[in-house]
Formats: C-alpha cells, sequence, structure tokens
C-alpha cells in the first residue's frame, strides 16, 4: 500500500519539515534558477499526477492532455489579467478553473469514449490540437485570447492582501515570490497525491482498475463503464486545470506555445517511464523528466568549448532521448522505473 | 462558382497523397491492429531525402527527368529499409504486450525519427530550387499543371498495383490471410513475421513515393511536416475504414476534396469569422464525426472490437 496511510506520524512531520526546508537549501546551494525550475518540477508532478488518473488508473490513452493544462491556464488569465480587465479572486478562479476544464474533459469524453484505446488516442490528440487552433485565432472578431500574441501582466497568486508575487519576511526570514510559491505548489502537490493515494484504494478506483484490465468482464461484474470512464476523465482534467491556473499565476504570461502536443508527450512519458499507475513511480518521472533536461543545457556550451561549435541543439538532444528512452522503456522495463508491487497475487508477478 | 473547380482539381491532387500515406497506416492496422505513428515520419523523411537527392543531382548536371527518378527510388531505398528496421526493432519484441506497449512504443519512434531529421537537416524549411516548371493546361475555367496530372496518375497506378498484388500475388494472399487470422495462418504454413515485415516494407516504399509528391507539389518540406500528413492520412484510413485498402483510397481522396473546399469557402461562408487558418481543423472534425456516426468507415464492416 501506498506510504501515506502508514507511514508513522513522525516519519510523515520528518519528509514534511524537509520538503519546507528544501527551497532554502536549493537556492543556496544551486542558485535561483533551479529554484525555479523545482517550482516547475512540482507543477509538473500535479500534471504527471491529474495523467496517471486518465492512463495509469482507467488505463485511457489520452494524447490531448495539455489541453485541459491550457484551459486551466487561460481561465485563470482571462480572469485575472488587463485583458478582459477582470480581476476575480483566486479563490473563485481556481475552482472555476477546475470545473471548466473537467465539463472540457466531459465534453471530449463523453462522445469517444466508446472508442477502443487507440482511436481515444487519436481523438484526444486531435482535441487538443483544435484547442491550440482556437486559442490562438480567437483573436478576432472579438480578441478574447490575444491570439499568438497570449495574455500579458496575469496577476500573482493573491489571498484578500497576500501577494505571492511580492517578498515577504517571517522571523527573519524573508520568502521571495519563488520560495512562496514552491509553498502553495508544494500544498496542492500533497492535496493531490492524497486524493489520488485515496481514489486508488476507493470503489472508484477499484472499478477502473477492471475496467483497466478487462472493460467487458469489468461491465459484466455491473461496473458502469461509461460513467466511470468519463469520471476518471474530468478528474484527470480538473487537476489539470488547476495546474493551469497555478501555471499561468506563477509565469505572468502564457501563450499557445506552452501547449503543444509534445507537451502532452512529455507529461505522457513522465507517467510511462516512472512507472504507469504508480503514485511513487509517477512523481520520480515527473521530477527527473524536469530535472534531467535542464541539465542538458549545459551540453550546448560543452560542445562550443570542445569543437568549437554547437553540433546537437540541447533542446533537440532532450527530444531524441525522450523518444530513445520511450522506446527502450517499452522494450526493458515496461512497467516503468519504480513500479507498482502487485499485490492482488497474479501469475505474472515475479517480485517486481 | 469560379474557384469551385480549381479546388476540386487541387482537393483531388492533394487527396492522391493523403491516400497513399493512407495506404501504409491502413496495412500496418489491418495486420496487426496498431496504430503506426511513425508512419507520416517516414514519409517526411522519404520527402527530405528526395529533395535532398535531387538538389544534388540537379547540381551533378543530370536532366531533370533522371535526377527525379533516381531521388524517387533513393527515397524508396531509404523509407522500406526504414520502415523494415522499425518494425524488427521497435515493433516486434512486443507482438504479445498489452496494447498500451507498442502504442507509446510508436509515439517514441515517431519523436525518434524527426529529431534525428531535425539534427540531418536542421529544422528550418527544406525548400526545393524550382528545377521544373510544370505547364499548366486550361480546365474548365481552372489551371491544372502537368505534375498535378502526374501526381494524380501515379498515384492512381500505385494503388491499383497494390490493390492487385494483395488480390492476385502469393505473398498479397498471405496477407489476407494473416489479417483475417494470424495465428491459423501460420498454422497453415504463411510465415507472418515476414508478412508483417512486407507489409511495414511496402507501406514505407509507397510512403516515400507520397513524400518525393509532397515535396514536388509544395516545394517545401520540414522535419515536422510528417506529423500533419500523418494525422490527416490517419483520418483518411479511418474515414475510409480502418484496414481496408480501398476504403483508404476513397477516404484519401475526399478527405482532399473535403479539405480544399472547405479551406476555399469557410470564409465566404462564415463572413470572414474564421479564415483559411482553421484549415487543419477541418482533418479532425471528419475524425471526430466518422468516429462518431459511423466508426467502422465507408467501406469497413461493423465490428464490435473496433469501436
Amino acid at each position: 500500500m501506498t506510504g501515506l496511510r502508514y507511514a508513522s506520524w513522525s516519519r510523515q512531520l520528518l519528509i514534511i519539515s524537509a520538503l519546507i526546508v528544501a527551497p532554502f537549501a536549493i537556492e543556496m546551494l544551486l542558485g535561483r534558477s533551479w529554484l525555479r525550475i523545482t517550482d516547475v518540477a512540482l507543477l509538473y508532478v500535479m500534471l504527471a499526477l491529474g495523467l496517471n488518473i486518465v492512463v495509469g488508473f482507467a488505463g485511457l490513452l489520452d494524447l490531448g492532455y495539455i489541453a485541459f493544462f491550457a484551459v486551466g491556464a487561460y481561465s485563470y488569465a482571462l480572469l485575472a489579467s488587463p485583458q478582459l480587465a477582470i480581476h476575480a479572486p483566486v479563490l473563485v478562479i481556481i475552482p472555476v478553473g477546475a470545473a471548466l476544464a473537467a465539463l472540457f474533459g466531459i465534453a471530449l469524453g463523453a462522445p469517444t469514449l466508446r472508442l477502443r484505446g487507440d482511436y481515444l488516442a487519436i481523438v484526444t490528440l486531435g482535441f487538443g490540437e483544435i484547442i491550440r487552433v482556437l486559442l490562438n485565432n480567437l483573436n478576432r472578431p472579438i480578441n478574447i485570447t490575444n491570439g499568438p500574441q497570449g495574455i500579458t501582466r496575469i496577476d500573482p497568486l493573491h489571498i484578500s492582501q497576500f501577494s505571492f508575487g511580492h517578498s515577504h519576511s517571517l522571523g527573519g526570514i524573508t520568502f521571495t515570490p519563488l520560495h512562496q510559491y514552491y509553498l502553495i505548489f508544494l500544498a496542492f502537490v500533497l492535496i493531490t497525491i492524497l486524493i489520488s493515494v485515496r481514489l486508488e484504494h476507493s470503489r472508484i478506483g477499484r472499478a477502473w482498475r477492471a475496467i483497466r484490465d478487462d472493460e467487458l468482464a469489468a461491465q459484466a461484474m455491473g461496473i458502469h463503464t461509461r460513467n466511470l470512464k468519463l469520471l476518471a476523465f474530468a478528474m484527470g482534467a480538473s487537476f489539470g486545470g488547476v495546474a493551469g491556473c497555478l501555471f499561468a499565476s506563477f509565469q505572468g504570461f502564457i501563450s499557445p506555445e506552452s501547449f503543444q502536443l509534445i507537451d502532452s508527450v512529455m507529461i505522457l512519458c513522465m507517467v510511462v517511464l516512472g512507472g504507469i499507475g504508480h503514485i511513487g513511480g509517477v512523481i520520480l518521472g515527473a521530477l527527473l523528466l524536469t530535472i534531467l533536461p535542464e541539465t542538458l543545457r549545459y551540453i550546448g556550451p560543452l560542445q562550443q568549448q570542445i569543437f568549437g561549435t554547437v553540433y546537437i541543439d540541447p533542446a533537440d538532444l532532450r527530444m531524441l532521448l525522450f523518444g530513445l528512452a520511450l522506446v527502450l522503456m517499452m522494450l526493458l522495463r515496461p512497467r516503468g522505473l519504480w513500479p507498482k508491487r502487485q499485490l492482488t497475487g497474479q501469475l505474472t508477478n515475479r517480485g517486481g | 462558382m469560379d474557384i469551385f473547380v480549381q479546388q476540386l482539381i487541387n482537393g483531388l491532387v492533394l487527396g492522391s497523397i493523403y491516400a497513399l500515406v493512407a495506404l501504409g497506416y491502413t496495412m500496418v492496422y489491418g495486420i496487426l491492429g496498431l496504430i503506426n505513428f511513425a508512419h507520416g515520419d517516414v514519409t517526411m523523411i522519404g520527402a527530405l531525402v528526395s529533395a535532398t537527392l535531387i538538389q544534388l543531382l540537379h547540381a551533378a548536371g543530370l536532366p531533370v527527368p533522371v535526377s527525379l527518378l533516381l531521388a524517387g527510388g533513393g527515397a524508396v531505398i531509404v523509407c522500406a529499409s526504414l520502415g523494415f528496421s522499425i518494425e524488427r526493432i521497435a515493433y516486434r519484441p512486443l507482438r504479445n504486450a498489452p496494447r498500451l506497449a507498442p502504442l507509446i512504443t510508436a509515439i517514441g519512434v515517431s519523436i525518434l525519427i524527426q529529431y534525428s531529421a531535425a539534427l540531418i537537416w536542421g529544422k528550418q524549411y527544406i525548400a526545393l530550387p524550382a528545377i521544373i516548371t510544370p505547364p499548366s493546361i486550361e480546365f474548365a475555367g481552372a489551371q491544372i499543371n502537368h505534375l498535378q496530372i502526374a501526381i494524380v496518375i501515379l498515384a492512381a497506378c500505385i494503388m491499383g498495383g497494390l490493390i492487385w498484388f494483395i488480390h492476385h500475388s502469393r505473398m498479397g494472399r498471405a496477407m489476407r490471410a494473416t489479417e483475417q487470422n494470424p495465428a491459423v495462418a501460420s498454422l497453415m504454413g504463411v510465415d507472418t513475421h515476414a508478412v508483417i515485415a512486407m507489409t511495414f516494407l511496402l507501406g514505407s516504399a509507397i510512403g516515400a513515393i507520397a513524400g518525393l509528391m509532397v515535396i514536388l507539389y509544395y516545394g517545401i518540406g520540414h522535419y515536422f511536416m510528417g506529423f500533419m500528413l500523418g494525422l490527416k492520412a490517419f483520418t483518411a484510413a479511418v474515414l475510409g475504414g480502418i484496414g481496408n485498402v480501398g476504403g483508404a483510397v476513397i477516404g484519401g481522396l475526399l478527405l482532399g476534396i473535403i479539405e480544399s473546399l472547405a479551406a476555399g469557402y469557410i470564409e465566404q461562408l462564415s463572413g470572414g469569422l474564421f479564415g483559411s487558418n482553421y484549415r487543419d481543423i477541418f482533418a479532425f472534425l471528419v475524425l471526430i464525426l466518422v468516429l462518431l456516426l459511423r466508426p467502422q468507415g465507408l467501406l469497413g464492416q461493423r465490428s464490435g472490437d473496433r469501436a
């Protein structure tokens, strides 16, 4: 069983305090840019956990997951920026973003969920692209999304008078915006983990697993497969929506460029590489795939030093390695780096 | 009416290319039940290889028809070996794996091919020098050039040849047998591994020709061009009834025509609200509509498993 419920209180306290101290350590040892990367990594953990509900728990391959992230981000941006001259409170926007994303999830899922796995993959992929094309083109006749230029000057996260965009001091320690965002993202990640764990071991989670393993058999057992698949879509989407809201507030600027197919694929990679369906594995995958590519940044200057020119653009190298990793993982370790231990006593269990 | 015939002709040319690419999807799907995501990218490789070869051969002073022929041959060889290797290395070991595994592998292979192409050709657009300026003829108020005619005729020959091959050759019969039931086919002495390899080989070779046509028709290519092309071709295959070779042809032509007409008329019909920048959405809309209304496609048979 996955941690949380069984870990002793003292151990939990230790982990949580370590997580709270972590940003200061990261900033001191590695610098501000790495703290920023850590913040982004937390967002990706949320996204990967959200996609894990759809792909890992319910076994529905969604290749357009970034669209829900985009829906959340644009909800926040439109409701908290000069674009439409609305500045709604955060406590309203985040539920709205989550609900809207869930609605989009249902809108996508309702007509397509009777399709078998690989068709679903293509349709979700198409859906992701449609959302992006719409975002790019909804700047006329009425300017809603401001097209490819994106939306700027988005309000930072703020709760009444407390703005996450400014530094605050508490007991002699200065919390910069990056620290504050780290803490709020961490809180959201913990909530996401909690919901994921509880879901996994709930009646719903078991039903999802049944659908994933054999839909026909699940149906025969009296599981309402269509509704449960829709629920998986909606829940996964709402996590994406919340992460999108946080992303927009964190960046202060969004454009359709941030929501491409390749981003959907990357989140899928995180789930698959880490260990599909396993919460710990998915978190590991998300952290690895956000942090490792950042280290590739040093490859560019390194090539410059050794060869005099840059032969391989680090961004391309990153994609090449992603592709290679996907193929190799499926061939060599199809259940991920840190797979779920199978406790159900299946014949295939070889010590996992 | 003025642009109708013109868009119809453009659609026919575009549709012939889609149909050729769709054949690759539909043949693999028919036999393996796998959406070979990498097929669009194999086509892209075909386009870029032939662009490079045409440039080189043209610079070497060969006459245009010879260099086109050699470039096409080169592209076919490169793509066929690529398709064969992909199947051998990435898909064959996963023959009995759960469904999600080969699909994820296919996405990985697709990314690998794209960014390998980005490494080889760079990320900028590859433009073909204007070495051929095909003369145009007037037809019902529309312009058709010889290149367009050549594309449609060549595509028709390839499709006809493939259909003949599948229905009248020994290998074709083995392919049909494997499609119906791989286990029984192999009991009857069909080497199913060889049949599957052949399917990839043929599909990729046809994709290479489609790539050559794209690069000649548009004059530019790009490492990412396979993505859209592949998606549209897949849509065409689904529209016609995936797994059905004749369906892929009809689906391709239909999709090309729908897309051209829609792109030509949308501005007019929506009063300037939507422009042709929505062009790429049509394929997806068609796809979603087909999957909703007739998931087995135009020529497909209803099957509980497929949709």
